[in-house]
């Protein structure tokens, strides 16, 4: 653009933007907003909408209540143990499917299946597959001589569980991404660093790494953010409930319980906003980080 | 390290680009492989580096049979059409890149490198990433990057192809310094004659995957082994004519002159009767003496710098002329053209092959021309 902007043009400018915008900040920002100031009611008469009293109670309240800190621990665990994982082993199948494979076509659709299947479908699928009795999960580890796990019902194994299936769940995206983020790397690099005598396993981390390192940080960033919103997966193969024994209960769990079952509203917009917290110094850090190791061409 | 292919043929599906090539490259040479696209000079060449698998034949570097290594393994440095630096590392970082592959001591390969980015002028440089450098730079570190390791041999895949003219010229030149001053066997891959001729000791020009001359430049400039070599080399191209044989000569063309022709070394079944003749533009002498070979109307005349490009209608062909500008030619005039006799190349109408002249066989012209090199 080489006009300045004036207050008419931005104003056109504004009168394009409206229909979205309007959507937005009905939808996204005033609950945002109303959410953000939600957390400081600690009398609140949700009958009448008249508040009695605002304050910083709520926040004390929740980092007293055990179950948050459970959620605090177990969204910790979740992100830990799904990320790293999730994102190594969608690397390797995107850069096996990247090579001249014979029905690659066919493993990315098989891949990618999970992405466009509805959660609730797959987490019924898996709850099966996790079932102590009759479950696939365990006939696979009686060849090894492993006796039945209760999966789904011993707080041990019910955040290992969830892990499982959402690494499987995520790793169709993220090898979509991966796979475009590895056509976009020239050839040439390869056939360069193979005249100068790199070995196959070098090259991968001379040339794949680094060129693809502004891929593999996008897809963490959207790994980390969505491993801490994690809610359906729990929801879905618990059959409603978080887990045995709060093992499985995350910290969207716990606002949609403090929301939906105990109707308290500022605890779970708190809640909400300690989260958003989380997410946002996580985010920050990963960028600081990524300045740092990221290579933008 | 001398370098011998042995009857090398490469196949992708049904086309043959390299087809039963046998060659032998000396030791500290640099060789062009020079010709079309599609003649299967870059195979070759990714043949050599390993990238590529011959479909048979055999490859070898001294007396080490290389045909089944791989890149990696073969030593070699090689510099590609668009220079593939590795865009996420320093040019420093590129040039210790084949080092650090070998596992060199890192003290001792920053110093290699910098010693290498010293020899081709880039030194100042040594921070910069690819992308903040110009072409002629992103060249030089591409030829610091392929020699750093010591290779046997340093090949190049059109190396000046993305460079503008006048820098073109500036890095064969510098290409050319750098390789004698290192002293290693190269070989140079390009469509562009000027640059095969310019800097090489021995030029291979190709054509479908077949060798059509082996020689020194000038050699093939000057003695083109067939009608393709003749045409392919040489701006303005070579005037190629068809004369006819009648009862006291060959006829030039349609026209009512006659050419007197040599009789010819060439096996006995050769038919004569139809032959083609080229003569290089700039072979051609305008001349009053009554010693012209040609005659005809000028119908064109172009001034291009200090030549004086004519062409002249001679019965139904034309030929292009570079003249001496003092000559005062006008459109329309009848022109004389001379041309001395070793400078017109007949060749045999059917196989396009060279046609040698009984007096001046073969192995005499050989001998004068190295006299001419010595």
């Amino acid at each position: 653009m080489l006009e300045k902007p004036t207050w008419k043009s931005t104003l056109r400018g504004f009168l394009y933007l409206s229909p979205a915008l309007l959507i937005l900040i009905t939808f996204n920002i005033y609950p945002i907003i109303r959410s953000f100031l939600m957390s400081f009611y600690t009398d609140y008469d949700y009958f009448n909408d008249v508040v009695h009293a605002f304050g910083l109670d709520n926040f004390i309240t929740i980092f007293q209540d055990p179950s948050f800190l459970t959620a605090l621990k177990n969204t910790g665990v979740f992100v830990i143990g799904v990320v790293p994982i999730s994102i190594a082993l969608s690397l390797g199948i995107a850069v096996l499917l990247n090579n001249k494979l014979k029905l690659a076509g066919f493993f990315r659709t098989i891949y990618f299946l999970p992405f466009v299947t509805s959660v609730v479908a797959v987490a019924i699928v898996w709850s099966w597959i996790f079932h102590s009795d009759y479950g696939l999960f365990n006939y696979l580890l009686s060849w090894f001589g492993i006796d039945p796990i209760a999966w789904l019902n011993d707080p041990k194994y019910a955040m290992p569980s969830l892990i499982i299936l959402s690494i499987w769940k995520g790793l169709g995206f993220n090898i979509i991404i991966f796979l475009a983020g590895l056509q976009s790397i020239g050839k040439q690099y390869y056939l360069a660093a193979k005249v100068d005598g790199a070995s196959a396993w070098s090259r991968f981390t001379n040339i794949t790494l680094p060129l693809l390192s502004p891929t593999i940080f996008f897809v963490s960033i959207i790994s980390i953010i969505n491993g801490f919103k994690v809610f359906d997966e729990v929801f879905a193969l618990f059959n409603g409930r978080p887990g045995p024994a709060n093992s499985a209960l995350t910290v969207v769990y716990y606002i949609y319980q403090k929301f939906y079952e105990e109707w308290q509203f500022g605890l779970a917009s708190t809640a909400a906003f300690v989260l958003f917290i989380i997410i946002f110094i996580f985010t920050i850090i990963q960028l600081i980080i990524g300045r740092r190791f990221v290579h933008y061409n | 390290m001398k370098i011998r292919l042995d009857q090398l043929t490469m196949k992708f599906d049904e086309t043959t680009a390299v087809n039963n090539l046998s060659t032998t490259i000396n030791d500290g040479e640099l060789v062009s492989l020079l010709g079309p696209s599609g003649c299967g000079k870059s195979t070759t060449l990714m043949l050599l580096s390993g990238l590529y698998k011959p479909t048979s034949g055999q490859i070898y570097f001294g007396n080490q049979d290389v045909t089944k290594w791989d890149a990696e393994k073969r030593g070699i440095g090689m510099v590609f059409q668009n220079y593939a630096l590795y865009p996420h590392l320093s040019v420093l970082k590129n040039i210790m890149f084949p080092l650090k592959m070998q596992k060199v001591p890192k003290k001792e390969a920053m110093e290699r490198a910098k010693e290498m980015a010293d020899l081709v002028q880039i030194g100042h440089l040594l921070d910069r990433k690819p992308g903040q450098l110009s072409g002629g730079q992103q060249q030089r570190v591409a030829i610091a990057r392929a020699l750093v390791k010591k290779p046997n041999v340093l090949l190049l895949d059109e190396p000046l192809s993305n460079l503008d003219a006048r820098l073109r010229l500036e890095m064969r030149e510098e290409i050319r310094r750098i390789q004698q001053e290192v002293g290693i066997t190269a070989v140079f891959v390009t469509h562009d004659q000027e640059e095969a001729l310019s800097i090489s000791d021995r030029v291979m020009l190709m054509k479908d995957g077949i060798i059509q001359q082996d020689s020194m430049p000038q050699w093939m400039y000057k003695h083109p082994e067939n009608e393709f070599v003749a045409s392919f080399l040489g701006n303005p191209p070579i005037n190629l004519l068809t004369i006819v044989k009648k009862a006291n000569g060959y006829q030039i063309g349609n026209s009512d002159q006659l050419l007197n022709v040599p009789a010819f070394t060439l096996p006995k079944e050769d038919n004569l009767d139809v032959i083609h003749i080229g003569v290089r533009p700039e072979d051609f002498f305008v001349t009053t003496n009554g010693n012209q070979t040609f005659t005809g109307k000028i119908i064109h005349i172009e001034t291009i710098g200090r030549d004086t490009l004519i062409r002249m209608e001679i019965g139904d062909t034309t030929i292009r002329a570079l003249v001496d500008p003092q000559h005062d030619l006008q459109v329309g005039d009848t022109c004389r053209l001379g041309v001395s006799d070793t400078n017109i190349h007949y060749f045999n109408v059917e196989s396009g092959q060279r046609l040698h002249p009984v007096e001046r066989s073969m192995e005499n012209a050989r001998e004068t021309n190295m006299e001419e090199h010595a």
